[in-house]
């Protein structure tokens, strides 16, 4: 305000400056792909808290660096060390870090959404040139995105540790690739799962709650149950009870297609047979969350 | 100047026998209705259609039957195009509270297709419009209800609609904040040039503000009109005198000799205490004016009071649905 003071006020066009009038709009619209664009970044940033408050940046960066944190440190235990080969697979470090991973989704999916649908913002979106399609996909692709960069992140961390460790860049190479494909498959499974179980709710807690419950019990479930069957030698039947829980279907599918060791008891993964079903039933379920969210947002619009 | 002349030459809304028909109510019954450009007031009770007519202008719920243009567009192929050159201002809350209104009308400008910097340089223009400053910086969470209300409705203006479709926008206000938004409504139109399609279950606060009211009830169109109509077809003139020593009943007094010079006069009070001093009038024109200043000053009589009374909305009522919830309310508000 000081600083105005000096200049005094000389008559005429200088004091019609501050008088702006409605001004029309005559720019370009890009319409309706644009908007899911910026549905979909605005949302990918959302997932890291990025343009929303101090306090919700907290817990998806805490995690994405308690992600990174073991890659970092066996990448430098592996340079130290001058060992010939990581200290774990590039396909098992998801497998290891499911709980991260499942608290991410649990946190971030029914931020994403039931947010819209607590504050009413859905309807918001529906009076824009956007449809319940792109509703729908724009929020799935982010949350997926979003998964993607928390799991391949580490992944990135080793990778290019193994290549100053001077491991052999082929191997290394390939066994990256596969990891790659192998968290892209577990994001877009544990987003849409995610995202299907907290667009039920406009409570986020519930939401939270929910999705941490699906994944923890399906997985225990399913790895008692393996343990029994490991302990019982009925060892036949451990590789379909592995298709009852998101973190198992995603190991068996590695450990068929994509040169992983099984997790599973007694590393008895699915044969190749058996991984075909794997694969089918992973593609089914991320097909069936994605029609399951079309069907709920249909019903929600104004 | 060119975009106000294409409005100007076309129906902004235009609906052909609509009906929308759900299991088990009708919410809208045959309703045809052109809306030209203006302040449009949509006026119903709770459950008339209004919303349900919103939501079918904006192409995201098929009529049962009949057909809907908004801006020459039809609502049922041309939903998209409609939604980009229409605004639309919920009833309800729809705010995140953990977001500035800045960041919020900014998002609300790209999902309506305006690249980024074009989206900041209107969210700081409309803001500014509905008069929020300061606070825009600040999470709507900490916003007054007036403040909301200015957010929900930046968010319908920010992508420059030819058309803003308002969805009771003056609930929950007090009659300050309802006034302002009310002159807000008015301004979107007369400076910006948007079209403004406004619904309230209140006649009386639409009067002021509407050039032309359409109301609704039960899903049927009770009628469509200009405002003017609405009030001019007979004004009424309302006069109250002072008594004086030769007149102890000044009323009466004027009374008399207005009844002699054959106008009728009726008496104001209704029955009410201490309105038995104003009298009634049919105004016939300019002359009726002249003629009550001449007697009153004939008979040597303060003039207290001469005075309009304008029609309200809420008489459509009382001719066309007597019986109906809707007169109750019409008329509580009304007087």
């Amino acid at each position: 305000m000081a600083v105005e003071q000096p200049l005094a006020p000389t008559p005429g066009d200088q004091t019609r400056i501050h008088n702006i009038g409605y001004r029309n709009y005559d720019g370009p619209r890009l319409g309706r792909s644009y908007a899911t664009r910026s549905l979909y970044s605005q949302s990918l940033r959302g997932a890291y808290g990025l343009g929303r408050s101090v306090k919700s940046k907290v817990l998806p960066m805490l995690l994405f660096v308690v992600m990174c944190v073991p890659a970092a440190i066996m990448v430098a235990v592996a340079v130290a060390t001058k060992a010939k080969d990581l200290p774990v697979d590039y396909t098992r470090y998801a497998i290891i870090m499911q709980a991260v991973i499942s608290l991410y989704v649990a946190s971030q999916a029914p931020q994403s959404v039931s947010r819209d649908l607590r504050f009413k913002t859905v309807p918001l979106y529906f009076s824009r040139p956007i449809e319940t399609a792109d509703y729908v996909r724009a929020k799935y692709a982010a949350l997926a995105s979003a998964m993607f960069i928390l799991t391949a992140a580490p992944l990135l961390v080793l990778y290019v540790g193994a290549l100053l460790a001077k491991l052999d860049f082929a191997d290394q190479t390939k066994g990256f690739a596969q990891g790659l494909v192998s968290v892209a498959l577990l994001s877009l499974l544990f987003a849409g799962i995610g995202l299907v179980i907290a667009s039920v709710t406009p409570r986020r807690g519930f939401g939270i709650a929910a999705v941490i419950a699906v994944l923890t019990i399906s997985y225990g479930a399913v790895s008692t149950l393996q343990a029994i069957a490991d302990a019982q030698n009925s060892t036949r039947s451990i590789p379909w009870m592995g298709l009852f829980s998101p973190v198992t279907l995603i190991d068996g599918v590695q450990s068929a297609f994509l040169g992983a060791s099984s997790a599973f008891p007694g590393e008895i993964g699915p044969t190749n047979g058996e991984g075909v079903v794997y694969v089918l039933v992973v593609l089914g379920l991320i097909a069936a969350c994605y029609g399951l969210l079309m069907r709920r947002y249909r019903k929600v619009g104004l | 100047m060119v975009r106000v002349t294409i409005v100007d030459c076309v129906t902004v809304i235009a609906t052909e026998s609509l009906s929308k028909r759900f299991p088990r109510v009708t919410a809208l019954d045959r309703l045809s209705v052109d809306v030209g450009p203006g302040v449009t007031g949509l006026v119903g009770a709770n459950g008339a259609g209004k919303s349900t007519l919103i939501k079918i202008l904006l192409g995201l719920s098929p009529a049962t039957e009949g057909r809907a243009e908004v801006l020459g567009l039809d609502v049922a192929t041309k939903g998209a195009d409609i939604r980009e050159r229409v605004g639309y201002m919920p009833e309800h809350d729809c705010l995140p509270p953990d977001v500035s209104a800045t960041e919020f009308v900014v998002h609300m400008a790209r999902m309506s297709g305006l690249p980024p910097t074009a989206a900041r340089e209107r969210t700081a223009d409309t803001l500014r419009h509905v008069g929020l400053y300061e606070e825009r910086y600040r999470p709507i969470g900490g916003y007054s209800t007036g403040m909301k209300q200015r957010v929900k409705l930046a968010q319908a203006l920010v992508h420059d609609p030819q058309l803003v479709l308002l969805d009771e926008p003056t609930n929950g206000l007090d009659p300050v904040g309802r006034d302002e938004m009310l002159g807000l409504i008015r301004r979107i139109y007369t400076d910006f040039g948007i079209s403004v399609l406004v619904t309230s279950h209140l006649l009386g606060e639409l009067e002021r503000t509407c050039d032309h009211v359409v109301v609704v009830d039960g899903g049927k169109l009770l009628r469509s009109s200009s405002t003017t109509d609405f009030m001019q077809t007979t004004t009424t003139l309302a006069i109250e005198v002072t008594d004086t020593d030769e007149h102890p009943d000044g009323t009466r007094a004027v009374r008399e000799t207005l009844d002699a010079r054959g106008v009728e006069v009726l008496d104001g009070s209704n029955g009410l205490p201490g309105a038995g001093h104003i009298l009634l009038l049919t105004a016939q024109g300019e002359e009726t004016y002249d003629l009550v200043r001449d007697v009153v000053a004939d008979l040597g009589l303060g003039l207290v009071r001469m005075e309009q009374r304008r029609h309200h909305i809420s008489e459509v009522f009382h001719g066309d649905a007597e019986d109906r919830d809707v007169t109750k309310e019409a008329v509580g508000h009304g007087s």
